[in-house]
């Protein structure tokens, strides 16, 4: 009775083992992402000159006359992403601002079911929108409006990112002390007034946050843009035309017939680590925030 | 009154516990006797539960604590390595503050300690549950709803159903942690019966807050003061005429 | 006070008026989508859309085979996501909260959980497709997605736990049990509702997916259905996003009867998780 669990601690030592190495797996992903594009990353730059690679203004990998510069495909993903971010912002911190404040719970039980559904359609849903319905309607009152643009899917993205907007900012004015918000009200200020000068000031940090993941959410969108965005890679920062983004050229050459350890092929990696990095910067970068201000009212 | 073998169920000698540095525990020593009640009191923060879960090594679940000293139970020290804590915790049942039940059936709350020891025959589960649940009194409320979730039973009656789950895997020791600060006067009243009857099975030690309950149902009380046992003498003494200075003042409500 | 100048007053109201016209925007967007694509697709819902194979001909085409290809995909991902998942989030939370590989590892999911989902297309495209030999089949596939929905899966297995209060732990302790015997019979069973509603978001998620299945090489036209895992395959985003892709006004109707279809799964789907949600919450209250 006293020394017999022995058998049954090794058992259980067993099992916990187990499900660390369940638990690796997420660091193999980890390193097998960056593995994956490194490798062909560098034996493309073995063919590409890197400052090419940062400096040509035109990518056309898959025509005769070659040439491997990622500025247009970024300016294509930036500017739909900005302009996704554009509309996503005010209005989802907006929302954030009066669900926290101002609205009745009648009002927020409309209000959340609206946005989680917003966040739950697919996103090939979403492209089909935008191309089938956005841009026919914007072209009624621009006339420039090409078939393929930035300006749709860019202003659809922006409602697709909105929920996340939303929820992140509202936890993070959730999390302002009580004692702020009616110190502000005791003094007299309106709702208004305690919500944008006292309470978003005080929570910025996870407002800052949340726009951050928005951004690397919105450069890392394929679907919408790869429908209704157009696949002609341009430098360009007019909203009316079409352009490429860096996620639908990966998805163009993957269904094309690049033959597999071409240059060709390699560009998909190149711009894949493009992307990568990038998000993976953004996303650390709202990590490091949340961390460092998280601890400032407790 | 005195124990049946001349020997003590329950031994401390130099018990020492520190939570990091700071030191919660200060040489701690006591004999509790089997089959007795034995109420720790003193302030809040003065280490009455804390010492009470050393008894089980409930303290083990806390990170960095350190312990020095013996604990013994039948004259074995349970913090020697070599000892299975969990066959110890079979050995010393635990009733909490707070009641506790599982979110699961009334029936399965009380079998719980006895199918982890693998015992699943209908028969034998259906039996040891009936005697727990009847020696907890509880029994007769709720015979006929055994298999009904215990989160619907009243507070009283959910910290009944914990003694009695308690009790299931027949330990020898019960440790009580505030058993009946949680509940309304009517079901501390019920409770308080209770120990007085499981006395005649069980070593019993409550950690409690209120002097009258302790006054009521212990035969020894120990009298705690920042981390030290100040006084440890029968219930009788202590509250009419205590030894030491500090147990006049806590008593008489001076402080704590 | 001039009448023209802007008070706090008339801040508060116009911001209000606002705020509310966000929420109608929103609102209205997704009224207009639904309706939208209700219009345009609605008409072409009938039994053979459903059993039909995908042909030239728009009206002669179908959903069968992208429907038996999610399915099959659907059945491996969660065979590989759900035990690999739920045992990575039960360690995390009950027995790595101390360690330092635990955090590291932490850190991993929350860095994965923000990759762009065409990045493990191309991770699987080199690591299952090519690597592993596994070729353009439902099984390449499955792991790719699986590696896309594991941070979901973790996140809220951990989520579930976390909720379990720790008393009911110390209950368990009490009475002799050890820590995986509290693990399996107290802790997982009051988290069950969380998990459970954890998976279904999850698959929720998966069913939408269309980027990372592409790169790994699903097929548009796929006509026969996938009879083994070995097999290659399409799911129905990928059906619509190739619908979507054509310039006759027949298939643009299929793509918005195709979507017609997903939106009702995965909006199914996120109200099952969401009332799960709800009556879970309740039940471990004490």
């Amino acid at each position: 009775m006293i020394t017999g669990g022995n058998a049954r601690i090794r058992s259980e030592k067993v099992m916990e083992f187990l499900m660390l190495l369940c638990s690796m797996v997420s660091v193999v992903t980890t390193v097998g992402i960056i593995l994956v594009l490194s490798v062909d990353t560098v034996r493309f730059f073995g063919e590409v000159s890197f400052i090419d690679f940062v400096t040509d203004t035109q990518w056309t990998p898959l025509f005769e006359d070659k040439h491997f510069g990622i500025l247009s495909l970024l300016s294509g993903t930036l500017l739909t992403t900005c302009i996704a971010i554009l509309l996503a912002v005010p209005v989802g911190v907006s929302i954030a601002v009066y669900l926290n404040e101002y609205a009745s719970p009648k009002f927020t039980s409309i209000a959340k079911p609206i946005l989680e559904v917003l966040a739950a359609v697919p996103t090939v849903v979403y492209g089909f929108f935008a191309l089938q319905f956005v841009t026919p309607l914007l072209q009624r009152f621009i006339p420039g409006l090409a078939g393929f643009n930035a300006l749709s899917p860019g202003l659809v993205m922006g409602v697709m990112i909105i929920p996340y907007i939303t929820s992140l900012s509202e936890d993070a004015l959730r999390a302002v002390p009580k004692s702020l918000r009616e110190a502000s009200y005791g003094l007299g200020a309106n709702r208004f007034q305690t919500a944008f000068s006292v309470l978003v000031p005080a929570a910025n940090s996870g407002i800052i946050v949340s726009i951050i993941l928005a951004v690397s959410r919105a450069l890392g969108e394929t679907m919408i843009v790869a429908i209704a965005a157009g696949q002609e890679p341009k430098l360009t920062f007019n909203p009316l035309e079409s352009v490429e983004t860096i996620t639908t050229y990966i998805v163009q050459v993957s269904m094309g017939d690049v033959p597999q350890d071409s240059l060709e092929y390699r560009t998909i990696f190149a711009a894949g680590m493009a992307l990568f990095v990038l998000t993976f910067l953004l996303n650390n970068i709202s990590f490091w925030i949340r961390k460092k201000y998280q601890r400032r009212y407790e | 009154m005195e124990a049946d073998y001349g020997e003590y169920k329950l031994k401390a000698r130099n018990l020492n516990l520190f939570y990091g540095s700071k030191q919660a525990l200060k040489n701690v020593s006591i004999d509790i006797a089997a089959n007795t009640v034995t109420a720790f009191i003193g302030p809040s923060g003065c280490g009455k539960s804390t010492f009470l879960r050393c008894f089980n090594r409930m303290n083990d679940l806390i990170p960095n604590v350190t312990i020095t000293g013996e604990v013994m139970i039948d004259d074995i020290d349970i913090y020697k390595n070599s000892i299975d804590v969990y066959a110890y915790r079979k050995k010393i049942g635990m009733v909490f503050q707070k009641p506790n039940p599982f979110p699961k059936t009334i029936f399965e709350n009380v079998a719980f300690g006895l199918r982890i020891n693998g015992e699943n025959s209908k028969a034998i589960l259906g039996d040891t549950v009936e005697k727990a649940l009847k020696q907890a009194a509880l029994w007769d409320e709720v015979k006929d709803s055994l298999h009904q979730s215990a989160m619907a039973l009243s507070g009283g009656q959910q910290q009944r159903l914990c003694i009695a789950r308690a009790i299931a895997v027949k330990p020898s020791v019960l440790l009580m942690d505030e058993p009946a600060s949680a509940l309304d006067p009517i079901s501390t009243a019920k409770i308080e019966e209770l120990i007085f009857q499981l006395k005649k099975d069980f070593t019993i030690v409550i950690v409690t807050h209120n002097m009258q309950q302790a006054a009521r149902i212990s035969n020894k009380t120990a009298f705690f003061y920042l981390g030290e046992l100040i006084e440890y003498d029968s219930t009788d003494k202590i509250f009419t005429n205590p030894s030491e200075n500090a147990t006049q003042n806590y008593i008489t409500g001076r402080f704590g | 006070m001039n009448r023209y100048s802007i008070t706090p007053a008339l801040k508060d109201r116009l911001f209000k008026i606002f705020a509310i016209g966000c929420t109608g925007f929103a609102l209205l967007t997704l009224l207009v989508l639904i309706i939208d694509i209700l219009i345009k697709g609605l008409g072409r819902i009938n039994w053979a859309f459903f059993t039909n194979l995908p042909s030239r001909h728009p009206e002669a085409s179908g959903i069968y085979t992208a429907l038996a290809g999610m399915v099959s995909l659907l059945f491996f991902t969660l065979l590989i996501a759900l035990p690999i998942g739920i045992l990575s989030g039960i360690y995390l939370e009950e027995y790595g909260r101390k360690n330092r590989v635990a955090k590291f590892i932490e850190v991993n999911i929350s860095n994965l959980a923000g990759v762009p989902s065409v990045i493990y297309g191309i991770l699987g495209l080199q690591l299952f497709v090519r690597l592993a030999g596994l070729g353009n089949s439902i099984l390449a596939g499955a792991f790719t997605l699986a590696l896309l929905i594991m941070p979901i899966i973790i996140v809220s297995t951990r989520e579930a736990i976390k909720a379990v209060p720790h008393s009911m732990r110390e209950a368990a302790f009490g009475l002799g049990a050890t820590k995986w015997q509290t693990v399996v019979r107290v802790v997982l069973p009051a988290a069950f509702g969380g998990i459970l509603t954890g998976i279904i978001l999850s698959v929720s998620r998966a069913i939408g997916e269309t980027a990372p299945l592409i790169v790994v090489g699903a097929l548009a036209y796929v006509p026969f259905i996938p009879e083994g895992p070995m097999d290659q395959f399409t799911s129905l985003p990928i059906q619509i996003f190739n619908w979507t892709s054509r310039p006759q006004q027949g298939f643009i109707d299929n793509a918005a009867a195709g979507i017609i279809v997903l939106l009702l799964f995965t909006l199914l789907l996120n109200g099952i998780a969401i009332a799960l949600r709800n009556r879970w919450y309740k039940k471990t209250s004490l």
